[in-house]
């Protein structure tokens, strides 16, 4: 073995994280989503699942976790939320997409560790619904205790959101909390949500044009001005490379087909249509465009757009051929998407693994990031998450859950910190109290409305 | 992969309710299921006589009466229909929409407002709730103070007269709190501190109007009740009197410890039977609610943490709490106000049972103990001799999202199981 190759182990070596080690969960219901369903162990080291079989060596020095009569699948992935982000609309403008969620991470969002504790391991974050053009969206890892750069699923491809309908057209009008603008913001219709993204393409492929044009030139060895940098045609060229995946919101068949057309037009794909909810009328047409589909289970009549929506979404897409996965669009939701798969069972019988899949491979594809999330494979992730009876009955319920081969939520901890905490917080409030209490003998100022801020007010 | 296969079998019993339902109550023997009274022990292998509209008779082996249509069910199980103890079914049918929309109007003190005048019937809500073995709802109005009269209503029926089984049910008040504005009226404000105060102001005003409406409402009742014939009739303040009379309950809305605190001595004082609605922290509050036999109509469990430093799984935790404290409680999906989604009304309870509340009262939650909050706990909410015969056909426990309903009756008749959702699914599964 030559020095250089010693250096490299060497180097190697150093940067390994500190809790990198071998970890086997044995005796376990492995629901690998893609491989079946067995019993028996995964055998996980420096972050990647190495094996996964009914009989697996436990090497030495390895941490053994015993999951008897419990239930390993994949860590559960989320197409669609807006958690641990500082701000999710910028609404002032019809095409938003110079902004991105990358730039507004939030770590320290609880909304995370909940997530988490309901076997969430990865999401991707996308901008609101307030354009036909938003803002870029960020596939996120819920690595709780990391910071901004920590969260981020590295070597995802990018996305950026675009959205049709309601929430677009009422944009702009005073007082949807969308953004400051009042008045008028067009567009107020269907037809003008097409033409924003058609203007929008059209100047993005004339401004991929110039930069074109100047490369030739420079390939040439002409000489050349560079064009001016755009920053909100950029990722629009990218859409148009294929560089950036576009996650579009979407409710109506006729605005589903009004933007597969579009992409047609300009020669790109649309990854996913999300929402989605009159996706069932459609589902040929969308599988034909090669065109994935991330619905809500069942949420239907909460405003007109949604009012054709059907718990059965899903399986008719699935059975188009559409890939289709079940996201949450809410923190509360994203809490317990294994029982939203259930529900594609009970609407339109789908089978346990077509409905885990909704929320594992499937998503992970959408995202483009199979390879490394998604399911129990051997070389993936080790993003897991252990439940205590199978995830698809109600009454299932988290008990740890494993990202990159690391233990980020374990239920038992939890509950074992929480006195703990409880002490830490009493103690605060106590500290406070007395604080108050001290500062009440002397004499106030007078605008010190100190006595009247807003604790414990509904 | 089975290729719509699964719809097959929907089908069949659709097609078989729907030649069954113009029967309407007639005498049926349910047998060979295992029977889920709810009040008392499982009868495997059982069965259940419905006879004009009521439950006639429940047992191992019921002799089939002349004439009856005998239903086997064997492999299959027989419930009680679930009640969603907070709903605004009827009143909204698509919430965006202010023309669809009957749920709240203008005023802070309304008694006289009746949600069983504006349910719909042909809503489709109905049909879709009703699917996932869902048999009677409350349903109630919104806004101000004094929100108007909530209405119990079965999930079948040509008009309200057929669907009312309580109505009105209570008279709902959404008890006055500090509210401070929400985040984005927020940032219009300058300062906090300010929003606060003017907050303050309104509820201070707002418990002076609420108690001197009480007070006015008193006064009327004792000068009704000596007047003579040209008495000047208050629709207001009339509808107010079964109230002080301890003939209708109220509903009272109250989220936080405090709040709930206001309301336990409000009720008190002006000797009204309360029941609780929504709050959020009963857990704080349990053992009051217990001594003052206060019952409570639930929170969606599947909410997130009331605080951000609560516990993760505080909201799943809290039924179990407050079962053993003894305190009474229902389930609900929770309108008017919100987004509901009643037809998940068994999945808030089921999500409770994995933290603390025993299986068997999450189901009394959604079946014995809101038809006991809301006075009809001998009429309906179980599987017992002399009830309505609303009951649901199952291929397992409700309480789990897999179960398919199989069947209904409500009032003792057969009730389709079909509705827009599953028309649609049919027609574009065919497309």
């Amino acid at each position: 073995m030559n020095r250089f190759v010693l250096f490299l182990l060497a180097l190697l070596a150093a940067t390994l994280p500190a809790a990198a080690q071998t970890t086997v969960i044995r005796n376990a219901t492995v629901l690998t989503v893609t491989k079946g369903t067995f019993q028996g162990s995964i055998l996980i080291r420096d972050g990647k699942i190495v094996e996964a079989g009914e009989k697996v060596l436990v090497p030495d020095g390895a941490r053994v976790i015993d999951a008897g009569g419990q239930f390993v699948m994949p860590g559960i992935i989320d197409c669609h939320s807006h958690i641990a982000a500082d701000s999710i609309n910028e609404g002032a403008v019809a095409v938003s997409s110079m902004v991105g969620i990358e730039d507004v991470i939030n770590p320290d969002d609880i909304d995370i560790y909940r997530a988490l504790a309901g076997g969430v391991t990865t999401a991707n974050i996308l901008h609101g619904s307030a354009n036909p053009i938003g803002g870029k969206c960020q596939v996120m890892k819920m690595r709780w205790g990391k910071d901004a750069q920590g969260l981020i699923f590295e070597g995802a491809t990018p996305g950026i959101k675009f959205a049709l309908g309601e929430n677009v057209k009422r944009s702009g009008s005073p007082g949807n909390g969308f953004g400051a603008s009042p008045g008028l913001r067009y567009p107020a219709s269907r037809m003008g949500v097409e033409d924003v993204i058609r203007e929008a393409l059209t100047e993005a492929r004339a401004y991929q044009k110039e930069w074109r044009d100047y490369q030739a030139k420079i390939d040439r060895h002409e000489q050349a001005i560079p064009p001016r940098r755009d920053l909100k045609l950029e990722p629009l060229v990218e859409v148009l490379e294929g560089k950036r995946y576009v996650h579009a919101h979407c409710y109506r068949a006729d605005e589903i087909l009004m933007l597969l057309r579009v992409a047609d037009d300009f020669g790109f794909k649309i990854r996913t249509l999300q929402h989605v909810l009159e996706g069932y009328k459609v589902a040929g047409e969308i599988a034909a465009h090669g065109t994935g589909a991330s619905t809500f289970s069942d949420w239907w009549a909460y405003k007109a757009e949604a009012f054709d929506a059907i718990p059965y979404n899903a399986a008719i897409m699935v059975r188009k051929g559409v890939l289709v996965s079940l996201n949450s669009d809410s923190a509360e939701l994203m809490r317990h998407l294994n029982t939203e798969a259930a529900k594609a069972m009970k609407y339109g019988g789908l089978d346990e693994t077509e409905a885990l899949s909704l929320v594992t491979i499937n998503p992970a594809k959408q995202l483009g990031i199979e390879k490394r999330v998604g399911s129990i494979e051997p070389g993936k992730d080790a993003d897991l998450a252990i439940f205590d009876r199978d995830p698809l009955s109600n009454y299932a319920k988290v008990e740890k859950v494993f990202i990159d081969g690391e233990l980020y939520f374990d239920r038992e901890k939890d509950l074992e910190e929480r006195p703990g905490k409880e002490a830490r917080k009493k103690a605060l409030i106590d500290k406070e109290k007395a604080q108050e209490k001290k500062e009440r003998k002397k004499p106030e100022p007078a605008e010190d409305k100190k006595s009247e801020e807003p604790g414990g007010v509904e | 992969m089975r290729t719509g296969a699964a719809s097959l079998p929907i089908l069949a019993i659709t097609l078989t309710l729907v030649s069954l339902c113009a029967a309407g109550p007639d005498t049926i023997l349910l047998r060979g299921a295992t029977v889920h009274p709810v009040s008392g022990p499982d009868i495997a292998d059982g069965s259940v006589l419905l006879r004009d509209g009521k439950i006639a008779e429940i047992g191992a082996r019921i002799a089939v009466p002349k004439g009856a249509r005998v239903v086997e069910l064997k492999g299959l199980h027989i419930y009680p229909g679930m009640i969603d103890s907070a709903t605004e079914i009827g009143l909204s049918e698509i919430g965006a929409v202010r023309e669809m929309n009957d749920v709240s109007d203008i005023g802070l003190f309304k008694p006289q407002l009746r949600a069983a005048s504006a349910v719909n019937p042909a809503s489709e809500h109905i049909p879709v709730t009703r699917a996932n073995g869902i048999t009677s709802v409350i349903t109630s109005p919104g806004g101000g103070i004094v929100a108007g009269q909530s209405v119990l209503m079965h999930l079948s029926g040509w008009t309200m007269e057929d669907m009312a089984v309580r109505a009105p049910a209570a008279m709902r008040l959404e008890f006055p709190n500090i509210r401070t504005p929400n985040r984005f009226a927020a940032a219009e404000t300058p300062g906090r501190t300010s929003a606060y105060a003017e907050a303050k102001k309104r509820y201070e005003q707002q418990m002076r109007d609420l108690n001197d409406f009480m007070e006015s409402a008193r006064r009327y009742r004792q000068a009704k009740a000596v007047a003579g014939p040209d008495f000047e009739i208050d629709l207001k303040l009339e509808a107010m009197i079964p109230v002080l009379d301890g003939k209708l309950p109220m509903l009272i809305r109250a989220e936080k410890e405090k709040t709930i605190k206001e309301a336990i001595a409000f009720a008190d004082k002006q000797k009204v039977h309360m029941i609780l609605e929504r709050g959020t922290e009963a857990w704080k509050v349990a053992a009051e609610l217990k001594a003052h036999n206060i019952p409570v109509v639930l929170p969606p469990t599947l909410r997130l943490p009331d605080e951000e430093d609560d516990p993760y799984d505080k909201p799943f935790s809290i039924p179990g709490e407050l079962s053993k404290a003894g305190v009474k409680f229902a389930f609900a999906s929770f309108g008017p106000g919100d987004e509901d989604n009643p037809r998940n009304l068994p999945y808030e309870a089921a999500a409770a049972v994995g933290f603390g509340l025993p299986r068997e009262e999450a189901l009394k939650a959604v079946t014995i103990y809101a038809a006991q909050i809301w006075g009809v706990g001998d009429e309906i909410g179980s599987i017992e001799k002399g009830k309505w015969a609303d009951l649901i056909v199952t291929d397992g426990d409700p309480l789990e999202t897999r179960t398919q309903i199989k069947q209904m009756y409500i009032k003792g008749a057969a009730v389709d199981l079909d509705n827009k959702h599953h028309r649609l699914y049919e027609k574009y599964l065919a497309r």
